[in-house]
């Protein structure tokens, strides 16, 4: 599972942070959860031992969409909600490159998508960063998506009327081979899990909780704080948090939920398998996420299972009819098989 | 045994319901003629729906084709032979033939019920209506269920060789070679050997039915046509954009990636690429068509050649991704195989209406090239500089086809691979300027030049890392500028980069023969063959016509303006509204006669010529 990386030239000599770093002023807002997330990610790529120049991150369009100008890589900022259709072009012509798509509640979730829906099914060797501030920020705090229901904004003076998305739940429903989930405020998760996406071969998605301090400010204050719970999700380890007061059983019915651990049998405790083929146990672990105001969400990787990608396939295909000499065979292709001859006859 | 009389063409056209195989038949008949060194120039029309109820008007498929011992442009308009193998499609196709035409048809479905259904109180083939043609009314049906009696075949399956044994006929009546058609079903029905050696059994009835029965007594000679030595097939517009595009990418030595999404009459492009896998091309049939396009450019952004193929509604879609293309300056060619519209309008009819959505259809000054096809043929030669301009440039390339090339076949001399000039793509390598600390660095918007182009790094190549996107670039640098006098800059040299293309541009040529016509007919895309064959007539009619045609549409031919100027009048015929004619008129503020067709076929060439004559007749009456 860590071949999401094979086929990308290693940098021969070590890079640091600041080879990640480009030249261009940051300019998102003071105290936004974007600044957290890049500097991880400029350290984070530093470790993965592979060619600067062979890095490419795509961005569509929202605050958070502006990211490939501050990494030194290659990149494109594109338009809204259409990064992963870009990526997939560049993921499925260049197996060795390492592609990024770097993306916002709204431009993932609304216009963008039919096509995160459908890059994560095809499984397309590309990682997800989903920059989840349950707001729209650039265009100045509209609610998104992922808003809570009855969320007021400048849209919604009387409160929005529409359910929102579980990003987690989405995608492990639109067959996604890695779904994971991170926060700004937690470095060492975030490049934990960015890592392990990277890593991944297929689509990854990482939803990253971000704060917006200006247009939706403290939306995941609850869950950091004294009364909210981040579920940590640890393969192989029993699901318990809270110091060990909580934990997550699989009910007599069946249901995945949270008890006190003093009043169960620790058999019942389930122990996290991301590698479980059928997404079900996946799935329910992500609806333990509140779905309005957010105190209780589990974070880590919920799946993470092996499939052949898209891109590969495509490449394979090709590879296993393309003929030695193309221009011989274009040739051939272009007389077809019923050709005759014209002489030059008096009209 | 019939009496061979010699013809220099024949307009034919085979209809039938849906399911009745109709456009296979043409198909063959089309090959059959091709090989034969005819000129051909075919048509095909069917119905959007894939099988409308049987018997009924809307349910009629038909397929024509026009071929001569001469180089033809156009199908023809009327018929001068309708074969039809049931009521509806004899009612569909009756009006259009030709007076003292050849009917064959099939009397089967003659029937009291089915006369009913569409409208038709009496037996037209009994009630004296069709006496001004010559009508051949047999039982197909019954003859071909006969033929293919001894096979073990359902009497639907039986009945189905009815087309089969139309073609038999139709192949000894214009004496045509038969060698192809066996072959080909020998090959089709490969896997199924009764209903192979029912097809062949059906056909070859069909065949002898001519040569032993005397319903025909003369049957017809067509002589090959003249045409330029070398080796010909038959290719359809679709085919031959297909082979232009993996021609342009080989020639530039890129990868040639197709992002599309299927749409009438586009997708056989996306089907032919799909199945060149053998040549290495890179298919991705993509959710919608702006995932289509987006993974297109993406492609591009990684170094190969991106290419997306449409029809209208997809172009609508695509918009904003082609603009992203004008910003980041990236090769990619759009393919837009236009149908009627608007919205869904007639999927699988024909027409020009997409020209000033090709040309406008942006936000922002957005200029990039347009080209159009003038025949099935030119397909390829248009997809091919499409690729070319695309690349050299660094620009989105539109070019537009349409339903009429993109379906209709014509004879296509094998073009020598080795004589097309390469494309040179010249990646940039290393860094191209200096930094303020005067360090070399790689400015992604520094320009050639002479072309405008920018330079072109692909991921992978060391110390060139750059970022672009769809925010105004500053110039040279290529980062994030809001500045406003750059904005201008960018804006005109995005528009200046469109001009430098002229200079690749020939000069469009004037056809006139006899160098005193005062009325210039200027075309542009599948207007070509129309205007041709009508100019052709009016020239024989004894008057003057100039004829010129369009294939660059932006940026246009340096001389256009001059030639426009240089007649008393100047005819544009267009399947739209008069869309080049105000682009036309607002650039060389010139009078332009529109001409307007928006049927869903192409102009008719009899009623143009009847216009022109009477266009240049006006024209001396004034004087
Ligand atoms: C086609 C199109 N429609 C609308 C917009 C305006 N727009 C820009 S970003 C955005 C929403 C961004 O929200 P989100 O993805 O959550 O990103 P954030 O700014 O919060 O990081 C919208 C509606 C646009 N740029 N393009
Ligand atoms: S508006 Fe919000 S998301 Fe956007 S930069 Fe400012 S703080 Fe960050």
């Amino acid at each position: 599972m860590t071949q999401g990386l094979a086929g990308v030239p290693l940098s021969l000599e070590p890079l640091t942070k600041k080879d990640y770093t480009s030249d261009q002023e940051v300019r998102w807002c003071p105290g936004c959860g974007d600044y957290a997330v890049l500097a991880t990610f400029q350290s984070m790529m530093a470790t993965l031992g592979i060619k600067r120049e062979n890095t490419v991150i795509i961005s569509g369009i929202g605050c958070s969409s502006r990211f490939p100008y501050y990494v030194d890589t290659y990149g494109m900022h594109s338009i809204h909600g259409r990064a992963p259709s870009i990526a997939t072009g560049v993921a499925i012509s260049r197996p060795d490159l390492n592609v990024w798509v770097v993306t916002g509640d709204g431009d993932a979730l609304s216009i963008g998508g039919n096509h995160l829906m459908h890059t994560l099914r095809r499984n397309v060797n590309v990682t997800i960063m989903l920059f989840n501030n349950r707001i729209y920020g650039l265009t100045k705090g509209q609610y998104s998506p992922t808003s809570e229901l009855g969320k007021v904004t400048k849209s919604t003076p009387y409160g929005s009327l529409d359910t929102p998305f579980n990003p987690v739940s989405l995608a492990l429903g639109a067959e996604a081979t890695f779904v994971a989930r991170t926060i700004d405020s937690d470095r060492k998760h975030l490049a934990e899990v960015l890592t392990a996406a990277a890593e991944h071969r297929g689509a990854s998605l990482v939803e990253i909780y971000q704060n917006c301090p200006i247009f939706n400010d403290d939306a995941f204050a609850t869950l950091k704080g004294p009364d909210g719970v981040l579920i940590s999700l640890r393969h192989g380890e029993p699901i318990v948090f809270g110091g060990g007061e909580y934990c997550v059983i699989r009910d007599a019915q069946g249901e995945i939920r949270v008890a006190p651990t003093a009043d169960v049998d620790p058999s019942h405790i389930v122990v996290h398998d991301e590698t479980r083929t059928d997404p079900s146990q996946a799935f329910a672990l992500s609806r333990l996420t509140e779905p309005g105001v957010l105190r209780q969400a589990p974070i880590g990787i919920f799946r993470r299972v092996e499939r052949p990608t898209y891109d590969d396939l495509v490449r394979d295909q090709i590879a296993a009819v393309k003929a030695d000499d193309t221009e011989a065979a274009l040739k051939s292709v272009i007389a077809g098989s019923a050709t005759w001859e014209a002489h030059e006859r008096p009209a | 045994m019939a009496d061979q009389l010699s013809l220099d063409r024949v307009v034919i056209r085979f209809a039938g319901d849906s399911g009745d195989g109709m456009q296979l038949t043409g198909d063959r008949f089309t090959a059959e003629t091709a090989s034969f060194g005819n000129d051909i120039a075919t048509l095909p029309n069917f119905p959007a729906e894939i099988r409308a109820p049987q018997g009924t008007l809307p349910g009629v498929s038909s397929f024509q084709l026009h071929f001569a011992n001469f180089d033809i442009v156009t199908p023809g308009d009327a018929p001068d032979v309708l074969v039809a193998m049931n009521p509806a499609a004899l009612k569909a196709n009756l009006r259009d033939l030709r007076k003292g035409g050849v009917i064959i048809v099939d009397t089967a479905d003659f029937t009291k019920r089915n006369l009913a259904k569409i409208g038709w109180a009496h037996n037209p083939l009994e009630d004296g209506s069709l006496g001004n043609y010559s009508v051949h009314a047999l039982d197909l049906t019954g003859l071909a269920t006969g033929a293919v009696a001894e096979f073990d075949l359902s009497r639907k399956d039986a009945s189905r060789s009815k087309n089969m044994f139309a073609l038999g006929l139709l192949s000894w009546l214009y004496s045509r070679p038969v060698e192809g058609t066996l072959k080909f079903l020998s090959e089709k029905f490969a896997k199924n050997p009764t209903i192979r050696d029912a097809n062949i059994a059906a056909f070859k009835a069909g065949h002898a039915y001519g040569e032993t029965t005397e319903t025909f007594e003369v049957r017809y000679q067509v002589d090959p046509a003249p045409m330029p030595e070398g080796r010909y097939r038959q290719i359809s517009g679709n085919l031959a954009t297909a082979y232009g595009l993996i021609t342009g990418a080989h020639k530039a030595g890129l990868q040639l990636f197709l992002g599309s999404y299927p749409i009438t009459p586009a997708s056989d492009i996306l089907h032919e690429l799909s199945r060149r896998k053998d040549l290495g091309v890179m298919t991705f049939q993509a959710e919608d068509e702006i995932a289509a396009v987006g993974a297109a450019l993406g492609a591009s952004f990684g170094g190969s050649l991106g290419v997306t193929t449409t029809s209208g509604p997809g172009m609508a879609l695509k918009a904003e991704t082609i603009g992203l293309a004008v910003m980041t300056e990236l090769p990619l060619v759009v393919i837009n195989v236009q149908r009627s519209g608007p919205s869904t309008g007639m999927p699988t009819k024909t027409e020009q209406a997409d020209l000033l959505q090709a040309m406008y259809g942006r936000n922002g000054e957005s200029p990039l090239p347009v080209l159009a096809a003038k025949s099935s043929t030119d397909c390829f030669d248009t997809a091919l500089e499409a690729c070319r301009i695309a690349v050299k440039y660094r620009t989105p390339v539109i070019m537009l086809s349409d339903g009429y090339l993109a379906n209709g076949a014509e004879p296509w001399k094998l073009p020598d691979l080795d004589s097309i000039e390469p494309i040179e793509p010249n990646f940039a390598t290393g860094p191209n300027g200096q930094g303020a600390d005067g360090k070399d660095v790689f400015l992604p918007y520094e320009r050639d030049p002479e072309t405008l182009a920018r330079a072109w790094a692909v991921p992978g190549t060391a110390g060139l890392e750059h970022r672009i996107g769809g925010i105004e670039k500053a110039a040279r640098t290529g980062n994030v500028s809001y500045d406003p006098d750059n904005h201008e800059l960018m804006t005109l040299t995005r528009r200046d980069k469109l001009r430098r293309i002229v200079a690749d541009i020939p000069d469009i040529e004037v056809d006139d023969p006899s160098g005193r016509a005062r009325v210039l007919v200027l075309g542009w895309g599948s207007t070509y063959g129309p205007i041709t064959a009508a100019a052709r007539r009016v020239r024989l009619g004894g008057r003057d016509v100039a004829l010129a045609h369009l294939r660059h549409l932006n940026p246009m031919p340096a001389n256009l303006g001059d030639v426009l100027r240089s007649y008393d009048k100047v005819i544009v015929p267009e399947m739209n509204l008069g869309q080049l004619a105000v682009v036309l008129q607002a650039r060389y503020f010139v009078d332009i006669t529109r001409y307007s067709r928006v049927r869903g076929l192409p102009i008719s060439l009899s009623e143009l010529e009847v216009d022109l004559n009477a266009e240049i007749d006006s024209l001396k009456e004034e004087n």
